[in-house]
């Protein structure tokens, strides 16, 4: 099956601030099947993300697999916190744009 | 109208609370689905006021986010509501930083908005939450370690210097201490989120793990429903086995998925939520379709802290603003448009000498929104955008370093640069001020003795 971007098979790609020294990623499913699928492909694993946004492991404070939400989450930190000059994503709110391109192999359901 | 709102309350005790805005004041209300929250026999109206979203600057100024009209808006209101219906009003983290001025200001709308509507005589409490640089001092010096959170490090007296205002973020019990002593209405300074809506749940015998969720749950008001509609009323209730939430838009639901999705919104881990006093752990809780509009939650659990400690917020003014704009089109100037930031860089310095003043390039069209973690940062858009920020100790270095950053881009010399007239083009021919450039110094804990040593309490009349 050809690949298709996440952002086709994710129900939410978001992030936020999570406290001043924090931004957090959320990408949520509408179906447990595309949340296991892309949970399995490894295209958001920890080192998935590292390579996305060029950071250490280091970087990243939480990574969490969340069922009840059909969620894959994780938490990066800031280099200086939020609001300080320079910084133009003071909620961090647009800092998910890179996850909505990654690509995921297959097809969800038919996958399997 | 779902099941849940209809139904009179079951003969086992329960709390309801309408929640209509997660964060009071910074965009209005929606009138329709708190009037439907308002018919539902909610025990109190509850909503917090707080962020640290809107950055340090407001904490530092001591200034609001948002127009004073919004805030008496919303709070007009709720205050309406509550005295109609005879039950308390909750406020938490007054005016976006709960400092003692925001505190003050909601006190003195509600007092304004009492006797504009000739509003029976009510009990009006309030707490502050600011702790003085000086106390805090003390207390260091006395061997106390102010922890850092988040990956910082503790405390020095280097950087409490650097800090104009701290505020402590209380927990339940400067709430409890004000409905003990009969308040109708409390505008509390800065505490936590959850805080609001577990107080009075704990106040009346339910458990800690299920009060605390209960909070973490219904306190930014429809960003816990589906689909997305901000500033919409939601209604709590809590049972001793349960906490159920209910959307009161008719085009709203709770759902298991957005419920869940909501439990881990803005929070670097979903399974645990601090405040002073302890944790809940949300890693066993169950989600359940209660009916089409609500979900019901049971399985959180309470974790005391073995410390008692107390999250701290803090800001220190860096120095006053100015800001300047300007692009690019040219495709080889935008190439290189890193050595033209340091050529303006480089005149500044042998204008102005090597420190004393920063600036900031954001280069919008290449990586401003995530800097270095721009994946695209090598292939910038066929124009982009510089906005420049100069921050300095007074206002004239400011806007003078600001105009040497944004006006020397225009000057930079690129060795094969074809347009020989100008290397950038112009928004505005000048700098702008803006508000001084604060950053968030603290960000840490403080032990206590005593859960309420920070948070003094009031209580005092208003209407008529």
């Amino acid at each position: 099956m050809a690949s298709r971007p996440l952002s086709e098979i994710a129900k939410t790609i978001r992030s936020k601030n999570a406290g001043v020294d924090h931004i957090t990623f959320d990408v949520i499913f509408a179906g447990r099947a595309d949340y296991d699928h892309v949970r399995r492909s490894g295209v958001l694993s920890r080192a998935a993300v590292c390579r996305i946004f060029g950071i250490d492991d280091g970087r990243i404070t939480d990574y969490v697999e969340f069922a009840p939400a059909l969620a894959i989450k994780f938490t990066i930190r800031r280099t200086s916190p939020s609001g300080s000059p320079g910084d133009a994503d003071i909620f961090g709110s647009q800092h998910y744009g890179p996850l909505l391109g990654i690509k995921v192999p297959g097809e969800g359901p038919d996958d399997r | 109208m779902p099941v849940s709102i209809q139904q009179r309350r079951s003969a086992e005790p329960s709390l309801r609370i309408v929640c209509p805005n997660g964060h009071l004041g910074f965009a209005p209300i929606k009138p329709g689905s708190f009037a439907i929250g308002c018919a539902a026999e909610p025990d109190l109206i509850c909503a917090d006021s707080g962020s640290c979203d809107v950055g340090p600057g407001p904490l530092g100024a001591d200034v609001s986010s948002s127009p004073r009209r919004w805030q008496v808006q919303d709070l007009e209101t709720m205050l309406l509501a509550s005295r109609r219906l005879g039950v308390p009003m909750i406020i938490g983290s007054a005016g976006d930083t709960g400092s003692n001025s925001r505190v003050d200001l909601f006190v003195g709308i509600i007092r304004d908005l009492a006797a504009k509507h000739r509003l029976p005589k009510f009990r009006l409490g309030h707490f502050y939450s600011e702790i003085a640089k000086d106390e805090l001092s003390r207390r260091m010096q006395t061997g106390e370690t102010v922890a850092g959170l988040d990956g910082r490090a503790a405390l020095d007296l280097v950087t409490l210097d650097a800090t104009d205002r701290i505020v402590a973020v209380a927990g339940i019990h400067p709430y409890i201490k004000l409905l003990d002593a009969g308040a109708d209405v409390i505008i509390g300074g800065r505490s936590s989120d959850c805080a609001i809506f577990a107080a009075p749940a704990i106040r009346r015998g339910f458990p800690p793990a299920l009060a605390y969720f209960y909070g973490k749950i219904l306190e930014c008001a429809s960003f816990c429903a589906e689909p997305y509609a901000a500033k919409e009323s939601v209604l709590g209730e809590i049972t001793m086995d349960d906490v159920k939430v209910t959307a009161l838009l008719p085009e709203q639901r709770c759902t298991i998925a957005s419920v869940a999705g909501h439990a881990m919104y803005e929070r670097a881990n979903p399974f645990y939520e601090y405040f002073l006093g302890g944790h809940i752990d949300m890693r066993d809780c169950r989600y359940e379709q209660y009916d089409e509009r609500t979900v019901r939650i049971t399985g959180p659990r309470y974790v005391p802290a073995t410390e008692l400690r107390v999250k701290l917020e803090g800001s220190g003014k860096i120095g006053e603003r100015f800001v300047g704009v300007v692009g690019v089109r040219d495709p080889y100037t935008i190439a290189h448009i890193d050595e033209v930031i340091a050529w303006a860089r480089r005149q500044a310095e042998e204008q102005l000498g090597p420190s004393g003043w920063e600036l900031h390039f954001t280069v919008y069209g290449r990586n401003a929104i995530l800097g270095e973690l721009e994946p695209l940062k090598a292939s910038p858009a066929h124009e982009i955008a510089i906005v420049v920020q100069a921050v300095a100790p007074t206002r004239q270095l400011a806007e003078e370093a600001c105009m040497i950053g944004t006006r020397q881009m225009f000057y930079a010399r690129l060795p094969a640069v074809k347009g020989t007239a100008g290397g950038i083009a112009f928004l505005l021919d000048e700098v702008m001020p803006a508000s001084p450039a604060h950053r968030w110094t603290i960000n840490h804990t403080l032990r206590l003795d005593d859960p309420l040593e920070l948070f003094p309490t009031f209580l005092t009349e208003a209407g008529v």
